[in-house]
Order: structure tokens, then C-alpha cells, then sequence
């Protein structure tokens, strides 16, 4: 079982399926999207079947590992493996691209650029996903990390709305500058380590070994922290993912927002909090108050939006400032709610994106005023919208609350103020959600809408049930998935040298104070 | 020295400078089949010659690759740079030679003017040109400036150098003067080179005579060690390693020595261009490369200091200039002084890693600038090339494949990973921050994202925007000639970027300069 080398199969699937798709005719659409859909299926399946060998006892260990030497003039390795938490977010990945192909049938029909272009950018695109998760050197990590902007360049670029252009250069300028930064930062690291060591190394577990000056180690924690701030995105590095989001398909906005934007905060815990544990100790005031702006601006700012897309744009933005605050409030909760989140975030946000998508294709707007009264005329569609939506906002028994909470908690254990602030945000966040859907649901029917906004197609359902299947089934029980992070949330804890608060009313340990 | 004073009588290994013999020597047979072999053979004929004589140039230089001497009576250093270098030019004027050599893409012949002489729009250039007659003495000139470029950079003395910087240069101004299309731009672009060139040419000549009022030899090592003697520097010195860094810098480009880039590269033949963007940077950096380490490593500290100005400067005027170019030759040019400035901060580093990652970089930059601009002759309007950059608008619809060529180019200059130029862009800066260079790092990595901003504006021009309805502009199908070249530039781009070790590994081998 451990001798085969599922990593690297599951990152060469879909390139081997993008390869397929690029020979078929040009003209073939519809062959070019159900060869799309059973690559990324079958990845689907194989991840599956990896993950039922993944021993969650020691989730905290990369499993499946394998290194094999790349560039060895610069100590580099094509080196995968994945702990508790890059798998579950490997799988988050696999299962929603299948789900975008199917939602996105219509999405692309050759009008803008070639259909089988799109569909073979989407499987490069999770090729590079599963590769940015799978890493466990970092070099290699850097390389998929930027090479991922390549595809959703295009995708937005290419099969974008009117302002695709504007859009995709401002994401690829505040992505590369990002991805620079961290450039530089990973060089410096590689000379410390060659330093320290004797020969450099971008290998993980070897790098979170050594002991880093701390003054060194604030200046390379920024390198990374602000591309992973800008990746995640984190408020004030946050002003391209509207612009992307609501330019680009739904699909496209699904992948971007739902997965790639969770190598910023997954960047965040694996590599920041374990590569730099004296910087991110230092650094903790700083991100938090980032994130607990985030949080508040990013709800404040969707509720007055009036384009449903970057609605939804601007909810995430107040979302990641959660899984941010999670993650630097260096308890364990914290931060295993914040790696649950990534997945409950990326399901809810994922049927909400998809959802919208088919209300703004069918109306052929994306504003909300457009529309009204639609649950008369598709009430399957407005209630499909609504679980996803209530997910969004939390609502106790849908998956984003078990995250949300468990945030809260592990940021009261040490931080309550910050907590009670943060707070805030979950009301304001049924203010947003319950308003567009009012806006956009309920209400008189005008004409255009009756006549536009058809009830969801079989296809359609299809895609989205299992959204919601995975949202109420997280949401009641959390535990499997809980149970694959855990592990490795305490392998983060211990690098950083973190232990969670004592209770104030249980007795205190001797010797054990914080 | 003491290597020079085992030699009491003027032995040569010929052996050793076999590569150079061959090209030059290639060169003068060209010269004389210009003056007996009639006018309908002579291009047959002159490809033989320079093809042939590039490929025996190499196959010596690969018999001679173990070597580490001084040889020709102290003039030459045959080590492992040298040969990692004259092997890199060898292969790039390969390349480029291939798209000197195209004659398809324009309809009435090459990418040169019949004859030059003849005065832009004249009669005589008409008549020229119906007769069908091709500009052959191209070749000749284009060996010579080759043999010259392989001197540069082996030099362990200052006159040596000095020959050897005129031989290289000389035929290149002729050679940006030659274009058929946009004559007078071609014509003016020549007399800028030639003269700011030879400007810089009495520079270095002066820093040389400066030297040897110094150290009383040319040679680089006896400078090294009259350094060491004296432990320091004086005013002879530094006034004599400005003046030798003016000349040498001038010829790579780098700001405030750049300002021929621009015209030079817009006016002369594209083909030209690309030719000596991509060799001449190599050999001077080659010559940079052995003067500041070899005979000037000792008051590094002296000139250290100005060198990460200069880098830091061309990395920053290279990608801000660049920014506001409407032309894609301007913009290349100006993207070339970034990368001069790049390749600077290995030269900074004044370590083994940072002379390896320069090498590198050299050649990754090399095979990319000439795919670059043998791309650009092919998009074509009725009066030539089209080289404003709202004529690429749109071409990612009509021309996908050569598109994409060249977005792998602009994503590699861009520094994107998996291509050549991420490969070079990390050798240098780990260079330059293992070397404590770490300010001019950031500084290279602020360049580098506003250069992908430029870089990209051409990809979304040519893939996301709709081409102008009659602009007339089209992708001309070139013959085998260019066609081999790009494909050749863009597999090393490629290869170089997700498989670098064999190249790493060559420039490691290279070892250090020999003294």
C-alpha cells in the first residue's frame, strides 16, 4: 500500500486528463467536458481510495511520503506527503472540481475561448492544488503555488465576465507580488538553513527542526505571512478577490474562493506557525487585529453590496478572518476549527457560488435588484440557496458552525475580547445573507423573472446535493473529519511552543503555567 | 605571473584557442568568397562556411573542456568559465544564426538592406532590391563579431580585451545598420552604437592606461598581485576600475550606461538584435565577470558599493521604462537592461555561487531573448515588421501556437517557476543572499513583480483582446531556418526550467577563473 506512489499519481492524473482533453477537436464541446468530468471523478476515486489507507492515528506524520531528487544543485526534492490537515483539503479539492464541471456544463460555450481550453486549464489547475497541499518541500511548494496563478489567469482572462481583463491582471499583480516576496523569503531561508546546517535544504520537517535567529526569523515570516495574507485573502490585502470572483465563471470563482484562497491560511498554519514559531508569536497582535477587521469590514462591506457575486466575495473575505484568527490564536481549538473551517467554508461557499451562478445565467444579471419573488417561480433553486446560504451564516447544525464555534471558543480561551468582537460578525453575517435572500427570493415576481429563472435542471441538482449532503452531514458530525486534523494541530501547537490555557476553574498543575 | 614566465619562447598552443581560430578564420574565408564566388551562390556558400564553422568551433571547444591553463603566451586563459562561456556564445549565435539566415518571412528577401550603401528610397536601393540581391556580407561580419565575443571573456590582459572588445563590436555596428525595412532608423541606430561605442571603447582604454600606471603590467593577475603588494587602493585605482567598469557596462547595458538599448535594438534588423542582445551580453559579462574578479577581487570593497547601485538601478529603470514602451522592441530592450541588472547581482556576490548563477543566467537569458525577437520578425504588416505593440492584439486567436511561444519567453523573463527564467532569477538572488546582499535581493524581487506586470500586458494583448478588424497584420509561416531556432530557444526555456541540473552542473564544473 505505502509503496505506491499516490501523491504523485493523483498531481499527474489530471495533467494526463488536461493532455487528453487539448487533443480532442476543437469543435468537440461536449466530449471535451464529460472527458473533463471522468479524469477529474476518476481523481475523485483515487483520492478516495488513498484516503481510506491514510492511517489517522498518525495524522500528525505526512503519510504517502515520497522524495525523489529534483534539483539537487540547490537541495531541492520533489518531495509529497500529506498530514491530516493537506489531506482533507486535497479532498476538499478533488470533489469540487467534478462538481464545478457538472454545475459549469454551460458555463463555457466556445463563444469566448475554446471549450476544451477551459476544461484542460481546470485539470491543470488541480493538478497544481493537489501538488501546493501535497508538498512537504518547500521549494516545490513555491513552484506550485505560483504556477497555479498561470491557469486561473486564464480561466478568469479568458472566460471571464466584461471586466475579466481588469480582473485578472489585478489578481496576477497582487498574487505575484505576493508569491515575490515569499521568493525572497524562501531564499534567505534556504541560506540560513545552509548556514545552520552545512547544506542548504527546503525540506520541511528538517527546516521546522532548526532554530532560527529570531530577528531573521521576523523578516522571513513576513516574506510568507503577507503572500499568504494576500493569497488568503486577508483585510488590507483583500481588494482583487471581489474583482476576481465576480468577473470569472462560477466554476472559476468556486476553485478560487473554495480552494486556492485556503493555501493562504493553510500556508499560514503549516508553514508560518512552524517555520517562524518566535516570529508568529511576535507577530499574533498584528494578525489578529487584521483579522478581527477582516471579519467585521468583510460582513459590513457584503451587506452593501448590490452584485450578488462579490456578495459572496466579501462574505469570504469576513470568513477567512475567522480561520485567520483561528489559526493565530495559538490554542487548539482555535486552530483545529480553522483547519475545519477551510473544508466547511469551501462547501458552503462552493454551493453558494454555484447556486448564484445559476440564478445570474438564467436572469442574465448579476444584480440582486433583478431579481425578487424567485422561490414562487424556483423553489427548489431558493431553497438549495437558502441551506447554502444559512450554512454561511452558521446557523447551528450546518457544517460552518461547528468551525465557527469551535474558533470562538479557542479565541475566548485566550483572547475574550477578541472573541466578543469577532462575534459580531456571525450576527452580521445573517444580516447579509438573509437580506440578499429576501432580495433576491421573496417578493413580487416581476415578468422578466418568471419568464427567465426556470427551476433547477435535473443536471444541476445533481451537482449541487452533494454540496448540501456534505454541509448538513459536517454539521451534525464533524468527528471523522475533526479526527484527521486533530493529530497534526498538535504537532503545529507543539512547534510553535503553544499550550492552551488552563481552565480558570479547574485547579492548576504545578509547574504548568502559561 | 608565474605562469607566463614558464613560457621563454613564444609557444602557442593552438589547440587551446582552436575555437577562436576556427570562427575568425571562418570569417576571412568569408570575406574573400564575397569577393570570387558569384553573387547567385554566395548565401549557399556563407551558410556552409558559418555553420560549419560554428559547429567546429564547438566540437574544438569540446575537445579542449578539461583544460585550466594560460595559454598563448599569457593572453588567453583557457579554464572553466571561459569554455562555460565561449560554449553558451557558440550555441546562442548557433540560434542566432539560424534567424539571420531566414528569408521567407519577407517577401521581397532577408531581413537585410541589398546594399547598404546604397541611400534609403534612392533609385539605386529600388534596383537593387527588384534584382532580388541578398546582403551576404552579413556572415563575414557576424563571424568576426562571433570570434570577437569569444576573446572577450578568455582575455587575462587588458589589451587583449581592448582587441578583442573592437573586433566584436566593429562588424555589430555595420550589422545594425544593414536593415531593409525603416532604413534610416536602421542607419541612425548605427551611427548611435558606433559612436557612444566607441566612447565607451577610449573609456576602457583609459582605465587600461591607468592600470598600468599602477600596477606597470595589463595583465589581470600581475594587477591583482601589485593590489595585494600595496594592500589598498589609490586614486589611480579606483579612477582606473570606473573607467573599465564604464566600458564594460556600457557594452551590457546597464543603467546609467544604457541609453543606446533602446534605439540600437528598435532600429537594427530584428534578427541583429536578437543576435547581439543575447551574445554581447554574454561575452562582457564574461570580461566583467574576469576583471572584477581576477584582477580587481582585492579592492572589492571599493567598487562593490557602486555595483549594487548599478544593479539596483538597471533592475528598476529596465522595468519602469519598460512599463510606458509602445513598442515591443523598445520593450525588450528596456527588459534587458532589468536583466543586466539581475545577472549584476551575481556578479556582486563576487562568490563561486555567484559567478555559477551568472553563467546561468546568461545563457537562460540568451536562448530566451533570441526565441524572444525571432518571434517578434515573424508578426508581419504589408511594410514589415509590426512592431507597435496594439498590432499583437488578438494574435493568441490567429497564430495559438507561436503565441504561446512566446508567452513562455515573457514568463520567463517574467521569472514565472518551471521556466528558464525562474531557474536563473533564484541562482542569482540565493547568490546575492548568501553574499549579504540581501537589500538588493528585495530590490530584485520588487523588479521582478513589476516586470510581470509588462510582461503580462502582452500576453493579455495578444490572448484576451480582439484583434483590431483591419489591422493587415499577420504571423508569416517561416521556413525550417527560424522555425528550428524557436523551437530550439523554447525547448531549452522549458528544460531549463523544470529539469536545470544539467546546467547547474556544467556551470559548477566550470570551477573558478584561473589566475
Amino acid at each position: 500500500m505505502t509503496t505506491f506512489p499516490w501523491l504523485p499519481a493523483l498531481f499527474v492524473l489530471p495533467l494526463v486528463g488536461a493532455v487528453v482533453v487539448m487533443l480532442l477537436p476543437k469543435s468537440a464541446h461536449t466530449l471535451a467536458k464529460q472527458v473533463g468530468l471522468v479524469f477529474s471523478a476518476l481523481v475523485f476515486a483515487v483520492t478516495i481510495v488513498m484516503a481510506l489507507g491514510f492511517n489517522s492515528a498518525k495524522a500528525a506524520d505526512f503519510q504517502f511520503d515520497i522524495s525523489v531528487p529534483w534539483i539537487p544543485a540547490f537541495g531541492v526534492n520533489f518531495a509529497m506527503g500529506v498530514d491530516g490537515i493537506a489531506l482533507v483539503l486535497i479532498a476538499l479539492a478533488v470533489s469540487l472540481v467534478p462538481v464545478v464541471l457538472l454545475a459549469g456544463w454551460d458555463d463555457v460555450d466556445g463563444s469566448q475561448g475554446s471549450v476544451r481550453g477551459y476544461i484542460a486549464l481546470i485539470l491543470v489547475l488541480e493538478a497544481a492544488m493537489i501538488g501546493v497541499f501535497a508538498a512537504t518541500d518547500i521549494f516545490l511548494f513555491y513552484v506550485f503555488f505560483e504556477s497555479m496563478l498561470i491557469p486561473v489567469y486564464f480561466l478568469i482572462g479568458r472566460y471571464g465576465g466584461p471586466r475579466r481583463n481588469y480582473a485578472a491582471m489585478k489578481f496576477l499583480v497582487y498574487s505575484l507580488v505576493g508569491g515575490l516576496l515569499m521568493l525572497a523569503a524562501l531564499i534567505g531561508l534556504y541560506v540560513v538553513s545552509a548556514q545552520i546546517t552545512g547544506t542548504g535544504t527546503f525540506d520541511f520537517t528538517t527546516l521546522a527542526g532548526l532554530n532560527i535567529d529570531p530577528a531573521t526569523q521576523k523578516w522571513l515570516f513576513a516574506g510568507f505571512f503577507i503572500a499568504f495574507a494576500i493569497k488568503a485573502p486577508l483585510v488590507p490585502f483583500h481588494t482583487w478577490l471581489p474583482d476576481a470572483a465576480a468577473e470569472s465563471t462560477p466554476g472559476t470563482a468556486v476553485l478560487l474562493v473554495g480552494v486556492l484562497d485556503k493555501v493562504g491560511t493553510f500556508g499560514m498554519l503549516r508553514y508560518c506557525l512552524e517555520l517562524f514559531p518566535d516570529a508568529s508569536r511576535w507577530a499574533t497582535p498584528l494578525v489578529i487585529t487584521l483579522a478581527v477587521i477582516g471579519i467585521i469590514y468583510g460582513a459590513l462591506v457584503a451587506i452593501g453590496q448590490t452584485d450578488i457575486k462579490r456578495l459572496i466575495a466579501y462574505t469570504s473575505v469576513s470568513h477567512f478572518g475567522f480561520i485567520a484568527l483561528g489559526v493565530f490564536v495559538m490554542t487548539s481549538r482555535g486552530q483545529s476549527g480553522s483547519a475545519l473551517y477551510m473544508v466547511n467554508h469551501g462547501f458552503s461557499t462552493a454551493a453558494l457560488f454555484l447556486i448564484a451562478g445559476f440564478l445570474i445565467s438564467r436572469r442574465g444579471s448579476r444584480l440582486m435588484e433583478d431579481f425578487g419573488g424567485v422561490q414562487k417561480v424556483a423553489p427548489i433553486l431558493a431553497g438549495t440557496f437558502l441551506i447554502a446560504g444559512l450554512s454561511s451564516l452558521a446557523l447551528p447544525g450546518l457544517s460552518s458552525f461547528v468551525s465557527e464555534f469551535l474558533v470562538l471558543v479557542g479565541t475566548f480561551e485566550r483572547y475574550p475580547w477578541v472573541a466578543v468582537v469577532a462575534t459580531l460578525g456571525i450576527v452580521l453575517a445573517a444580516v447579509y445573507i438573509l437580506l440578499m435572500f429576501q432580495r433576491i427570493m421573496t417578493g413580487p415576481t416581476s415578468d422578466v423573472v418568471k419568464e427567465r429563472v426556470l427551476e433547477l435542471k435535473g443536471r444541476e441538482i445533481v451537482a449541487i446535493a452533494p454540496l448540501l449532503v456534505v454541509i448538513v452531514a459536517l454539521g451534525f458530525y464533524p468527528k471523522p473529519v475533526l479526527d484527521v486534523i486533530n493529530p497534526a494541530i498538535t504537532r503545529v501547537m507543539h512547534s510553535v511552543s503553544a499550550t492552551d490555557p488552563a481552565p480558570e476553574v479547574a485547579p492548576v498543575a504545578e509547574g504548568t503555567a502559561p | 605571473m608565474s605562469a607566463t614566465a614558464s613560457f621563454d619562447i613564444p609557444a602557442i598552443d593552438y589547440s587551446a584557442i582552436g575555437p577562436i581560430l576556427i570562427v575568425t578564420g571562418a570569417a576571412l574565408v568569408g570575406v574573400l568568397v564575397e569577393a570570387f564566388v558569384p553573387q547567385l551562390y554566395r548565401r549557399s556558400v556563407q551558410l556552409v562556411v558559418t555553420f560549419g564553422a560554428l559547429l567546429a568551433a564547438f566540437a574544438a571547444l569540446i575537445s579542449i573542456r578539461g583544460m585550466r591553463e594560460i595559454v598563448a603566451v599569457g593572453a588567453v586563459a583557457i579554464d572553466g568559465p571561459t569554455i562555460f562561456l565561449q560554449g553558451s556564445i557558440l550555441v546562442l549565435a548557433f540560434i542566432a544564426a539560424l534567424v539571420i539566415a531566414e528569408r521567407e518571412v519577407d517577401p521581397v528577401g532577408d531581413a537585410f538592406a541589398p546594399r547598404a550603401s546604397a541611400l534609403p528610397g534612392s533609385v539605386d536601393e529600388q534596383a537593387f532590391t527588384g534584382l532580388g540581391w541578398l546582403q551576404t556580407e552579413v556572415w563575414p561580419l557576424f563571424l568576426f563579431s562571433v570570434g570577437g565575443m569569444l576573446l572577450f571573456p578568455a582575455s587575462t590582459d587588458l589589451l587583449t580585451m581592448f582587441v578583442a572588445l573592437e573586433v566584436l563590436s566593429l562588424p555589430l555596428y555595420i550589422m545594425v545598420g544593414l536593415a531593409r525595412r525603416r532604413r534610416l532608423l536602421s542607419q541612425e541606430a548605427a551611427l548611435k552604437y558606433f559612436v557612444l561605442g566607441a566612447f565607451s571603447s577610449a573609456f576602457f582604454l583609459y582605465g587600461t592606461a591607468l592600470m598600468y600606471g599602477f600596477a606597470g603590467t595589463v595583465s589581470l593577475s600581475g594587477i591583482a598581485d601589485k593590489l595585494t603588494a600595496t594592500a589598498g587602493a589609490n586614486s589611480l585605482v579606483i579612477t582606473g576600475t570606473a573607467l573599465l567598469a564604464v566600458g564594460l557596462l556600457f557594452k551590457i547595458g546597464a543603467v546609467p550606461f544604457h541609453q543606446w538599448t533602446p534605439d540600437v535594438y528598435q532600429g537594427a534588423p530584428t534578427p541583429v538584435t536578437g543576435f547581439m542582445a543575447a551574445c554581447t551580453k554574454v561575452a562582457a559579462f564574461g570580461a566583467l565577470l574576469r576583471v572584477m574578479y581576477v584582477a580587481l577581487g582585492g579592492v572589492r570593497w571599493d567598487w562593490r558599493p557602486i555595483m549594487y547601485v548599478i544593479a539596483a538601478l538597471s533592475m528598476l529603470v529596465g522595468v519602469v521604462f519598460a512599463l510606458t514602451q509602445t513598442d515591443i522592441k523598445r520593450m525588450l530592450a528596456y527588459s534587458s537592461i532589468a536583466q543586466a541588472g539581475f545577472m549584476l547581482i551575481g556578479v556582486v556576490a563576487t562568490s563561486r555561487q555567484g559567478l555559477d548563477a551568472t553563467l546561468v543566467y546568461l545563457f537562460a537569458y540568451g536562448t530566451a531573448t533570441i526565441g524572444a525577437f525571432a518571434v517578434v520578425s515573424l508578426v508581419r504588416d504589408s511594410t514589415g515588421e509590426a512592431t507597435h505593440l496594439s498590432q499583437w492584439a488578438g494574435l493568441g486567436r490567429k497564430s495559438p501556437v507561436l503565441a504561446s511561444v512566446f508567452a513562455l519567453f515573457l514568463l520567463g523573463f517574467a521569472g514565472i517557476p518551471l521556466t528558464s527564467g525562474f531557474t536563473a532569477k533564484f541562482a542569482v538572488f540565493s547568490a546575492g543572499v548568501a553574499a549579504g546582499a540581501t537589500p538588493l535581493v528585495i530590490v530584485g524581487v520588487l523588479a521582478s513583480a513589476i516586470g510581470a506586470f509588462f510582461y503580462v500586458r502582452v500576453i493579455v494583448l495578444m490572448f484576451f483582446t480582439e484583434p483590431a478588424a483591419d489591422s493587415g497584420v499577420s504571423v508569416v509561416i517561416p521556413s525550417a531556418f527560424t522555425t528550428l531556432a524557436i523551437t530550439i530557444t523554447a525547448a531549452l526555456s522549458l528544460v531549463i526550467g523544470v529539469l536545470p541540473q544539467f546546467i547547474l552542473d556544467l556551470a559548477n564544473n566550470a570551477g573558478i577563473f584561473i589566475r
